[in-house]
């Protein structure tokens, strides 16, 4: 009994180590951006004299022109929320179409889409800007610069996994309910708005925090399609671009780093089950 | 029968109108692209033109317009566009804009519309078949379901997909090609030192990448499933780095590996600034990254592994380091494949660390020539084609990483396929 005690204290210990080591960044992060230019020099690791610096360099950085924290927070949320809102209708509705109707053309469909998420978004992003640029100019619709050509590109990219993983939940949905709907005289979409698309919300969860979580913190398609100056900026590219513009002012960095966590955190703190569980299970789809 | 009349007037009043804006603004788009190539320069850019002028209402500055242009054009970071434009052709454009040509101002006008007439038109037709009275009301149902994503999917995934292995046999540059070249781009791809030395460091990354993040995560889960007070906390802390962008945690590790590693050993120089050290550093971050999000699938694993089992060989005597060998490993054989694939394809695919921590710095010298030391597979194909312009073979690289990543995922599932035979 003694020797399984101190078995628990080690592994206790290790635990709280681990812990530290892992957190250490974060603790970092916030220690260093109470601090002015000088007092990082001189030492990284020691705690802040004042933490009223805190309030100078979030002041300092929320009003800076190429960070704009809360035009590019809202971007972000406007941009993360619109996608997903979509995202999850139209993946919904592909789905249970592609499972009710069984014929060569959904097998197809839906080997296409499934096929599809082997595709890294390297092999596609060249083509689709000279795409975009194209379209834009011949339909007149200005998709790259502009929110509805990232939210566009989002349904796009996001589609395929997200089909993929209401598939195999719609199979498990009983047909004899809807049977049951279309005897009482319910219209197909009604039987999809009404019956179906309510018993989907575990598995939109799912959906919703797989997709929230890569958009929010996408970096690559909204560079190449906003740009890196351009009018509209996510978080991480207005990150990236205050980065390119205020090299090693390791206060505001820090200052600007913390800002762009801090959203996520937050959600993680009220969200903590629902999000490691919804990421845990896309995972081993 | 009575409302069924009115949805049929409905539905047909909508197909038509539809139908017919539809067609009007694709004529529009048609007359615009003529009228943009008849003054040389591409639609877009004269949009862009009348915007300046409508700014400078009256000025025959020109000048400063197409400075303006200019400098627009180096915001948006897209000077491809501008690249065919002269300003002679600007000029002519906007001469005729200013010389009070007010049918070519009328015209722009009209063409300014032209999306949201197809966009009216899509929304209009879409009604009218959604109402038309029909027996085959769920067939139309089940097309106009599919049709959103379907459509994007398309446009943004596979339109591009075909063109860019068409682009890779030829000479394309961004905006468009004008001969074919063959396999040409792959063989100077596979001839170019620096390419093959990114195939190489990335090869290295991703296998030790892949032990290291499993090794630890394993690890990790076990602590978590042990009987540690507080594990849900620690669940949460080891989980957290992997929800943080590799954007932003790329500069905070920077800001880690320059300043406070220096500080903490002093006199040591940044690990960034040796090549070997520098890969070591990248291995770091990710690892701390990634081990967390792998430690929970371990974790989901272990903990399906049944208690009577369990129970059963605490009783016939077996210690700990038997029970996980011998039977918790056994039954999470299948877990093990998942995790080993997924930080496989992600370690392979890696680049916003990789940008952000040390952007392929620093140089290396390979045969008498310097290399970036660690660009990666994903950074160098970012590099080839937005840093160096050089569309068509970045296109190419990048088809050779597609074939890599599904080489490894056919493997995958032809494992997978085998185990669920096994059992």
């Amino acid at each position: 009994m003694k020797a399984e005690k101190t078995r628990t204290l080690i592994l206790e210990i290790i635990a709280i180590v681990f812990a530290l080591i892992v957190l250490s960044p974060f603790i970092l992060v916030v220690i260093n951006s109470a601090k002015t230019s000088a007092d990082i020099v001189i030492s990284p690791i020691s705690l802040p004299e004042n933490w009223g610096q805190m309030i100078t360099n979030m002041k300092n950085v929320i009003n800076n022109e190429s960070f704009n924290y809360w035009k590019s927070f809202f971007s972000s949320l406007f941009i993360t929320v619109v996608s997903l809102g979509l995202l999850t209708l139209f993946s919904s509705m592909t789905a249970w179409v592609l499972v009710r109707n069984k014929t060569k053309w959904s097998n197809t469909i839906f080997m296409l889409f499934v096929a599809a998420m082997v595709i890294p978004f390297q092999v596609v992003m060249l083509p689709l800007l000279s795409t975009f640029r194209e379209t834009s100019s011949f339909l007149g619709i200005q998709l790259l610069q502009s929110y509805k050509g990232l939210i566009f590109a989002y349904l796009g990219f996001g589609g395929s996994m997200s089909v993929f993983i209401l598939h195999g939940f719609i199979k498990g949905v009983p047909y004899e309910l809807e049977e049951a709907a279309w005897i009482d005289g319910c219209s197909p979409e009604g039987t999809f708005f009404r019956i179906i698309f309510p018993l989907l919300k575990p598995i939109q969860v799912t959906v919703l925090i797989l997709n929230g979580i890569w958009i929010w913190n996408d970096y690559l398609l909204p560079s190449m399609m906003l740009g890196l100056n351009g009018e509209i900026k996510t978080l991480p590219v207005a990150v990236s671009s205050f980065v390119g513009s205020y090299v090693k002012q390791w206060d505001l960095i820090l200052s600007a780093a913390f800002l762009a966590m801090i959203p996520i955190v937050i959600l993680f703190i009220f969200a903590q089950k629902q999000i490691m569980q919804g990421m845990v299970e896309g995972a081993i789809k | 029968m009575k409302n069924n009349g009115g949805k049929k007037l409905f539905s047909t009043v909508a197909l038509i109108v539809g139908i017919a804006v539809m067609i009007f603004s694709l004529i529009f788009d048609v007359i615009s692209l003529k009228d943009a190539n008849k003054k040389g320069i591409p639609g877009f850019i004269l949009k862009e033109v009348q915007e300046q002028v409508k700014n400078a209402e009256g000025s025959d500055n020109y000048e400063a317009i197409i400075k303006a242009l200019g400098v627009k054009a180096d915001k948006i970071d897209d000077i491809e566009n501008f690249k065919n434009v002269t300003t002679e052709k600007i000029q002519a454009t906007l001469k005729e804009l200013g010389s009070g040509n007010t049918a070519l101002k009328a015209q722009l006008k009209i063409y300014d519309y032209r999306g949201w007439m197809l966009i009216a038109g899509v929304i209009l037709v879409i009604l009218g078949l959604y109402f038309m009275p029909t027996k085959k009301h769920r067939k139309i149902i089940n097309i106009l379901f599919l049709f959103p994503l379907i459509f994007a999917f398309a446009v943004t995934v596979l339109i591009p997909f075909a063109c860019g292995i068409f682009y890779s046999l030829t000479d394309w540059d961004g905006v468009k090609f004008t001969e074919f070249v063959g396999l040409g781009n792959y063989i100077t791809m596979f001839k170019s030192q620096d390419y093959v030395y990114s195939f190489v460091v990335t090869f290295i990354y991703t296998v030790i990448n892949m032990i290291a993040v499993n090794v630890v995560a394993f690890a990790l889960a076990l602590l978590c499933t042990s009987k540690v007070k507080g594990r849900n906390f620690y669940r949460a802390a080891f989980f957290i780095p992997n929800l943080i962008g590799g954007i932003v945690l790329g500069y905070v590790w920077q800001f880690i590996f320059n300043k406070v590693f220096t500080t903490i050993i002093p006199g040591s120089m940044s690990m960034l600034t040796d090549p070997n050290l520098a890969l070591a550093a990248i291995l770091i971050v990710s690892t701390w990254q990634y081990a967390g999000y792998i430690m929970m699938i371990y974790v989901t694993g272990l903990q399906g592994v049944p208690k009577d089992i369990l129970e059963a060989s605490s009783v016939d005597g077996a210690n700990s380091f038997v029970t996980l060998t011998k039977i918790k490993m056994p039954m999470i054989a299948n877990t093990f494949t998942v995790c080993i694939f997924l930080t496989l394809v992600n370690s392979f695919k890696q680049f916003d660390l990789n940008l952000a921590i040390t952007n392929g710095a620093p140089s290396r010298i390979l045969n008498g020539k310097a290399v970036q030391s660690t660009e990666f597979l994903a950074l160098n194909i970012y590099n080839t084609a937005i840093g160096r312009n050089q569309y068509a073979l970045g296109q190419t690289k990048a088809v050779v990483f597609f074939i890599i990543l599904a080489i490894v995922s056919l493997t995958q599932v032809t494992i997978s396929k085998k185990k669920e035979v096994e059992m």
